[in-house]
C-alpha cells in the first residue's frame, strides 16, 4: 500500500522509500527525513479539494509532500510484518 | 579546564542544526544580533557572525549556519554548511567547534542529523534546544546518558527566555583554547551506517517521550488546515491584513501629514522668499512628507506578516495554497515570498532563497515584483483619492476601496499569468519537490515581532534619508531652474529643465495618455515608486500650488484625464520594479539575463495594459 491511499488519520509503518529513477534525490531526502522502515506514519491532513498534497507526521514532525513524492513510501498497517 | 585567559584571537564557534530548531532564537539571544527570526524552514540562509565575550572574558566569533537536514542529498544551502564545517569554504577560517542544535521536541529527526555531523570529526557539542517546550510536553532526557550514547557534551538550552543558554555559555569557558577534541568524551565514536538505526537506540536508552505530537497542533491543524475552513480561514486572515493596513494605517498617514504641513508653514513664516525657502518647503518638506506618510501602512503590513511567519502559521498556508501555485508553474513555498512581496519586492525576491529548487526559485523571483508592493501605495492613494468618487457601489462597496482591490487583484492575476506562460515555456518539465516542515505552532513574542519592524523601520528610513531624499532635492532643483526670462507667460515651470525632460518624455509615453508632468516623474519612480509622488508633488507645488495631498489630488484632477489618471495606475501595477529591486535580483541570481527579462517582460506588459486602459477608459468615462 503507497502513502496516499492511507486514509486521514490512519497509522501505519514505513515498508521502505522506492527510486523513481535510478538516482533519486527526492527519495534520498524522504529517507533522511526519517522515512525509514519500520517507521510510524500518519496522513493528518489533506490539502482541500485536490488532496495533494497531503500533510504526514513522521515522528515529531510534519513533512507536507506532495501525491508523486508520498507514491515513493510504500507502507504497511501491521507492524509486525515489517523488518 | 580550569578557567581561560582572555586571549585575543577568538573562538571561532559555528551553529549548525535542522530548519527549525531554534537555531536563529539562540545566536540572537547570544549575540545580541537584530536578526529576524522565523517560524518556517529555512529562513536562514544568509551568512551571519556575531560576537560576545563569556563570563569568564574569552571572546567567541559566533557562525550562523544555514541550518541543514542532511548533507547526502545537498541544496545549496546545505553544501555552503558543510563546506564551512570541513574548512573548504573560501575565505571561511574553519570554526573551533560547533554547537549542534537540535529541538528537544523533535530529536527523532534532529539527532540523525547530529550523528551525521559528529561522523565528519569535526568537535561538536549539543544544544538541546526548546527544553521549556519539551518539559511541557512531558519529555524526559537523561543528559548524562545522552552523553554518553553520542560522544559529547549536551547542554539544554531555552533560546526565548533570557538566560536560556546560560549552560551553553558556561561549557564554552571550559573547552580548551587551541579548538582540539576538548569538546569530545570520546575521540573515535562508533561509525555507523544506519543513523536512524542509531537514533532509535539513543532514543529508547535516554529519552523518555509520552506522545509524538504536540496535543496543541494537532487541535489547530485540524481546524485550520480542515478542507473546508482551511481556505475560509486563509481568505478571512488575509481579508483582515489587508483591511487593518487601511484602517490602522490610513489615520496615522493623515496625521504625519498634518504634521508635515504645520513645518511647511512654519518654515515658510521664518524663511525670507528665495532659493533656500523653495528647498525647504517645496522640495524637502512637501517630497519627503508625503513619503514617511506610507510608513505606518508598511509597518502595519510588517507587523501581520511577522505575526502569522513567527506562529507557524505561514507554511500551513502554503500548504493549502501548494496546488494552485503549482497549476501557475510555482510552488506553495513561494507564498511567503510573495506575501512579503506586499510589503517591497527587496525582502520578497530575498526569501525565495528559503525555496531550495533552482527552477521554483527563479520563477518566484521573477513574478514577486508584480504583487503591489506598498511603494505604489503612495501613487495609488493620491491618484484613487483625486479621480476616483467616493461612493457606494452595489449597495455596500466603496467605490475607491473597490478600485484599489482591482488593481491588487490586477498584480495577483498578472503573476499568475506569467507563471502559466513561463511554465509552458520553459523545457524543464521533471519533478521538482514540496518536502516542507511544517512546524509546531508558537506564540509569537512581543520582543521577535518588535525586533523586525524596527529592521523594516530603519530601511524604509534609510531609503528616505538616502535615495529619496537625494532625488528629492533633484526633483526640486530640475522643477525650479532655470528660470523663466523676462517677460514669459507661461507658467515659469514650462522653462525649466523639467519642462523639457518631461516634454521629451512625453511622446513614448503619450498613447498611454500621460502629460509631460506625468512622464517626468516616472524616472524618479524607477529609483523609487514612491517618489512618483514626491515629484508631483514638487513638479506642481512649484508651479504653483500648494503642497499637502489633499490640495495635490485637486491640483492633478484639474490637470489630467480620469482615463489619464487610470491609465498611470495600470503603468504602477505592472511596470518595471524600482532599480534597488533589480539591483536585488542581480544580486540573488548573479544573473543580468534574468534582471533583463524581469525588466523587459515587465516594461512591455505595463506598457500595452495602460494603452489598452487609457483607450477604453478615454471613451467610456
Amino acid at each position: 500500500m503507497r502513502l496516499p491511499e492511507l486514509s486521514k488519520g490512519a497509522s501505519a509503518f514505513v515498508e521502505c522509500v522506492e527510486n523513481a529513477q535510478e538516482r533519486d534525490p527526492i527519495a534520498q531526502r524522504l529517507r533522511d527525513l526519517g522515512f525509514v522502515p519500520g517507521e510510524p506514519v500518519r496522513v493528518v491532513a489533506r490539502a482541500p479539494w485536490s488532496g495533494d498534497p497531503l500533510l504526514v507526521q513522521i515522528g515529531s514532525t510534519r513533512f507536507a509532500l506532495r501525491r508523486a513524492e508520498a507514491l515513493r513510501v510504500s507502507v504497511r498497517i501491521n507492524a509486525e510484518a515489517v523488518a | 579546564m580550569s578557567a581561560v585567559p582572555a586571549t585575543t584571537t577568538p573562538l571561532r564557534i559555528a551553529l549548525v542544526g535542522n530548519p527549525n530548531c531554534g537555531k536563529t532564537a539562540l545566536f540572537n539571544l547570544l549575540t545580541g544580533a537584530r536578526q529576524k527570526v522565523a517560524n518556517y524552514a529555512g529562513v536562514t540562509v544568509e551568512r551571519k557572525e556575531g560576537r560576545f565575550v563569556t563570563p569568564a572574558g574569552r571572546k567567541v566569533q559566533l557562525l550562523d549556519l544555514p541550518g541543514a537536514y542532511s548533507f547526502d542529498s545537498t541544496s545549496p544551502d546545505e553544501r555552503v554548511t558543510h563546506d564551512v564545517l570541513m574548512g573548504r569554504y573560501p575565505g571561511e577560517a574553519t570554526p573551533d567547534l560547533v554547537v549542534c542544535v537540535a529541538d528537544a521536541t523533535n530529536l527523532r529527526l534532529h539527532l540523525r542529523f547530529v550523528l551525521e555531523l559528529k561522523r565528519m570529526g569535526r568537535p561538536v557539542v549539543l544544544a538541546l534546544n526548546m527544553m521549556d517546550a519539551a518539559k511541557r510536553r512531558g519529555v524526559v532526557v537523561d543528559v548524562p546518558k545522552l552523553e554518553l550514547a553520542l560522544g559529547m557534551r549536551v547542554v539544554e538550552t531555552v533560546a526565548v527566555r533570557r538566560d536560556g543558554a546560560q549552560s551553553l555559555v558556561a561549557l564554552l569557558d571550559r573547552v580548551s583554547v587551541d579548538g582540539s577534541h576538548a569538546a569530545d568524551l570520546d575521540a573515535t565514536p562508533e561509525q555507523s551506517a544506519d543513523l536512524h538505526g542509531a537514533v532509535r537506540q539513543i532514543l529508547a536508552d535516554a529519552v523518555m517521550m509520552p506522545r509524538a505530537t504536540d496535543a496543541r497542533d494537532d487541535a489547530i491543524d485540524s481546524v485550520v488546515l480542515h478542507p473546508v475552513l482551511g481556505p475560509l480561514i486563509l481568505a478571512a486572515v488575509m481579508f483582515l491584513v489587508f483591511q487593518a493596513v487601511y484602517s490602522l494605517g490610513k489615520p496615522l498617514t493623515d496625521s504625519i501629514g498634518d504634521g508635515f504641513d504645520w513645518l511647511g508653514g512654519i518654515a515658510g513664516a521664518w524663511l525670507p522668499e528665495g532659493p533656500l525657502r523653495s528647498l525647504l518647503t517645496d522640495g524637502l518638506l512637501s517630497g519627503l512628507g508625503t513619503v514617511l506618510g506610507f510608513l505606518p501602512e508598511i509597518l502595519v503590513l510588517f507587523f501581520f506578516i511577522l505575526v502569522l511567519e513567527e506562529s507557524g502559521y505561514l507554511p500551513r498556508a502554503a500548504f493549502l495554497l501548494d496546488r494552485m501555485m503549482v497549476s501557475v508553474g510555482l510552488t506553495g513555498r513561494s507564498f511567503i515570498p510573495l506575501l512579503s512581496s506586499f510589503a517591497c519586492a527587496i525582502p520578497g525576491v530575498m526569501g525565495a532563497r528559503s525555496i531550495s529548487d533552482p527552477r521554483d526559485r527563479l520563477a518566484t523571483i521573477l513574478v514577486a515584483p508584480l504583487m503591489t508592493c506598498s511603494a505604489r501605495l503612495p501613487v495609488y492613494a493620491l491618484l484613487i483619492s483625486a479621480f476616483i468618487p467616493h461612493r457606494t457601489v452595489l449597495g455596500f462597496l466603496n467605490l475607491q476601496g473597490l478600485v484599489l482591490f482591482t488593481l491588487y487583484v490586477a498584480g495577483i492575476a498578472g503573476a499568475m499569468a506569467v507563471g502559466w506562460v513561463m511554465k509552458h515555456l520553459r523545457r524543464d518539465s521533471g519533478e521538482h519537490a514540496l518536502l516542507m516542515e511544517l512546524p509546531s505552532y508558537r506564540m509569537p513574542r512581543a520582543r521577535d515581532v518588535a525586533i523586525g519592524l524596527w529592521e523594516r523601520c530603519t530601511i524604509f528610513l534609510k531609503r528616505l534619508t538616502g535615495i529619496i531624499l537625494a532625488l528629492t532635492v533633484i526633483m526640486w532643483f530640475v522643477s525650479t531652474f532655470p528660470s523663466p526670462p523676462a517677460g514669459a507667460t507661461g507658467p515659469a515651470i514650462d522653462y525649466t529643465i523639467a519642462g523639457y525632460l518631461g516634454r521629451a518624455l512625453q511622446w513614448p509615453f503619450a498613447p498611454l495618455g500621460f502629460n509631460w508632468q506625468m512622464s517626468l516623474a516616472l524616472i524618479p519612480a524607477f529609483a523609487a515608486r514612491e517618489t512618483a509622488v514626491a515629484a508631483l508633488a514638487t513638479v506642481y507645488a512649484v508651479a504653483g500650488g500648494d503642497s499637502d495631498v489633499a490640495t495635490l489630488g485637486h491640483t492633478l484632477a484639474q490637470n489630467f484625464s480620469v482615463a489619464s489618471a487610470l491609465s498611470l495606475m495600470v503603468w504602477f501595477a505592472f511596470a518595471p520594479q524600482c532599480m534597488s529591486t533589480l539591483a536585488v535580483i542581480r544580486r540573488e541570481t548573479r544573473s543580468w539575463g534574468t534582471v533583463v527579462i524581469s525588466f523587459g517582460y515587465m516594461f512591455v506588459v505595463a506598457y500595452a495594459a495602460s494603452f489598452v486602459t487609457y483607450q477604453v477608459a478615454r471613451h467610456f468615462v
